[in-house]
């Protein structure tokens, strides 16, 4: 993937809208983190190939940092942590990683479903 | 000497990380090993350092790497097809009788699989737990010895001493080959364990003390 260019992110959120589409959104950090740090927790979190519409969508960060936000009929998809982005086969990936390359966060929009 | 071993873990890379010494060990004595590995590992977070896998391209990659490994360590594969992180949520008789379906077939004098319960990730718990049903239905005479690896930080202090300690010091070099072919995940995974010490010593020396012997508990029925 590749760090995000904001214009470009939104032109292809753009081009999911109004349509219907399949998401995958999750967060995660991992299954070791109260093993290696009794201190902390693990927690995570992830849906795949859920069905959804959204009418309006706005992608906002600091250039380095981006948050998602998707406006569908009756609520939202949001996620925060997003730093990088890459098409595959049409379908949208955004990934937030951490500073050893491992994945925080994603969201993913595609008009077929994600392989399961 | 063992006729056939079967090593039953959930995702790519436990194999390496687990028991590559004694499935090298084994093999150096001409016994054959088959590795029934359950999932792909697709839900892992490690996508290479730098990244090079997504999560949709991750699983292919994964699948290479696990017949990568299996190739340096010389020995059969199976993949079983669950997705990782969702084996816990599957109805554990029916992973067992999955499971069977390869022992039967192999008809192994030694498992080696995770210690329910006591091997961290979820997923380790419970294909662990299938394994060792999957052995239970087996006819007493005819079961192989299941050797059941822990390593939750309450161990020792639970399970008490480990009754197998395989000292791999001479198979090291081959472990850490068949580790580094995971290449998307082995650098993450073995910077958990500099982050975990909070020191800044030598890679080589701390895979040695967390790798260097690989442990189980004989699992009795």
């Amino acid at each position: 993937m590749k760090p995000i260019e904001i214009d470009k992110v939104q032109d292809k959120l753009e081009h999911f809208k109004n349509k219907q589409i399949y998401i995958h959104l999750e967060t995660t950090n991992g299954a070791y983190a109260s093993h290696f740090n009794q201190d902390k927790y693990n927690v995570g979190a992830y849906i795949r190939n859920a069905k959804a519409s959204y009418h309006q969508a706005k992608i906002v960060g600091d250039g380095k940092s981006f948050r998602v936000g998707l406006k569908m009929e009756i609520g939202w998809i949001y996620a925060e942590g997003l730093t990088d982005w890459e098409m595959l086969d049409s379908k949208l990936l955004m990934a937030g990683h951490d500073r050893e390359g491992r994945l925080m966060v994603s969201l993913q929009i595609s008009e077929t479903p994600f392989s399961y | 000497m063992e006729k056939h071993v079967v090593v039953i873990y959930p995702h790519p890379d436990d194999e390496s990380f687990g028991a590559a010494g004694t499935v090298a060990k084994f093999r150096s004595e001409g016994v054959p090993v088959t590795y029934l590995c359950g999932t792909l590992g697709e839900m892992g977070r490690n996508m290479g350092n730098p990244t090079f896998a997504n999560r949709e391209t991750l699983p292919e990659i994964r699948k290479q790497e696990l017949m990568d490994a299996c190739n340096i360590l010389d020995m059969e594969l199976e993949m079983l097809g669950y997705r990782d992180k969702t084996i816990e949520f599957e109805d554990r008789r029916q992973v067992a009788h999955h499971i069977k379906t390869y022992l039967d077939k192999i008809n192994p004098s030694l498992v080696i699989t995770h210690y329910p319960g006591f091997a961290v990730h979820p997923d380790h718990n419970a294909y662990g737990a299938a394994a060792i049903e999957a052995v239970s239905l087996i006819e007493p005479e005819n079961r192989p010895t299941v050797w059941a690896q822990a390593f939750s930080n309450d161990t020792l202090e639970k399970l008490g001493t480990p009754d197998i300690k395989n000292d791999i010091e001479k198979y090291f070099d081959k472990k850490i080959k068949a580790i580094l072919a995971h290449a998307s995940q082995a650098i993450g995974v073995i910077s958990q364990y500099r982050n975990a010490d909070n020191i800044q010593s030598d890679l080589n020396e701390l895979a040695k003390q967390n790798l260097g012997i690989e442990r189980f508990y004989v699992w009795k029925y």
